[in-house]
């Protein structure tokens, strides 16, 4: 998915706020707020971090310079090399569509950092640590751990498109933690699939900060 | 059914901790990584084998009664997975053995 047809999709859905989280990495995050722009949609800059236990964590952030900062640790946290033959090329793109380098870790991979470590890393960059998928078989936090560890400290936790931010209500709402509902797409044709309406004054992450902790009259709309 | 300590002494596992539950009877064992699985399918008195080491495998081991959690491929635990080890009473053994290896082994026990 390169950063302009991510825009271009995602514009034509009428979407005004989207987050890039690539696999344990942001090295795209600068060219699709560009590409956004263009599009006139607001891009936040996001990583999806995979922790040892497996477990997937959203980071989303402020700035790409704090997903930068926490790029380099989770960079720094991955053993594996890529082998393009059998995962392909993990390209690193501009927001023309044109290949700038190619990353050599395996993106896909594990870090060697827990999940307590992965969400810390996030909050001092002050973004948002939020819980991938957690209704999911793999990946999610709840399938590698059982439950989610009690002195996690989660802005938010996402559930997959599929179960649908209503279900999801109903089956995590006892963990008393705003509940977020995403595309998580991997090909243009998938965007759009899940998301949030949100009530509040402009499309950016600030904006989504508070509407995540329902203050100044911002607030998560369900999609009903 | 088997000593825990009988299990100790054929396998060589190392005792991170809770040496004096060593002679808990183990009925039989269970392999998994994914701690959803483990705690649906799991039994109560089985010696549960994984490379987990997050502090939540004490919790899982303590709601489902096992006998022990044995880490495999010379996975240590957290300094806070032993400290929650400790006050539930649940013994971490280890091994640099595969999780495959161990469990042929144990098997030929029971």
């Amino acid at each position: 998915m390169s950063p302009r047809a991510v825009a271009e999709r995602s514009a034509q859905l009428g979407l005004e706020l989207i987050a890039v989280c690539d696999h344990n990495s942001a090295e795209n995050a600068a060219a699709a707020i560009r590409a956004g722009r263009r599009y006139g949609v607001e891009v936040i800059p996001g990583m999806e971090i995979t922790s040892r236990e497996e477990a997937h964590l959203l980071g989303l952030f402020p700035s790409v310079d704090a997903a930068l900062e926490v790029q380099e640790v989770i960079h720094g946290a991955l053993p594996w090399e890529n082998d393009p033959d059998k995962f392909g090329q993990q390209i690193v793109a501009d927001d023309q569509d044109n290949v700038e380098a190619f990353n050599p870790r395996l993106l896909l991979g594990a870090t060697t950092l827990s999940v307590e470590e992965v969400v810390g890393l996030i909050r001092r960059a002050e973004g948002l640590a939020i819980a991938s998928h957690i209704d999911r078989g793999e990946y999610s936090i709840i399938s590698q751990l059982g439950f989610l560890p009690p002195t996690l400290r989660l802005d938010a936790l996402e559930v997959s498109y599929v179960l649908g931010l209503r279900r999801g209500r109903e089956i995590y709402g006892k963990y008393g933690l705003p509940l977020v509902c995403s595309s998580d797409a991997h090909a243009p044709e998938e965007i759009g699939r899940g998301g949030l309406q949100i009530e509040c004054a402009a499309a950016g992450f600030k904006e989504l900060r508070l509407a995540l902790a329902g203050e100044s009259g911002r607030r998560i709309v369900a999609p009903e | 059914m088997v000593a825990l300590k009988h299990i100790i002494d054929e396998l060589g596992l190392k005792v991170y901790c809770c040496r004096d539950t060593l002679d808990r009877p183990i009925i039989g064992g269970y392999s998994g990584d994914l701690l959803s699985d483990v705690m649906a399918h799991s039994h109560a008195g089985e010696i549960w084998i994984t490379i987990q080491t997050h502090p939540n495998i004490i919790a899982v081991a303590s709601l489902k009664e096992l006998g022990a959690i044995l880490l495999a491929n010379g996975r240590a635990p957290l300094p806070e997975t032993l400290e929650k080890a400790e006050m539930e009473r649940i013994s971490v053994l280890g091994s640099p053995l595969p999780a495959f290896e161990l469990a042929a082994r144990l098997s030929r026990l029971f």
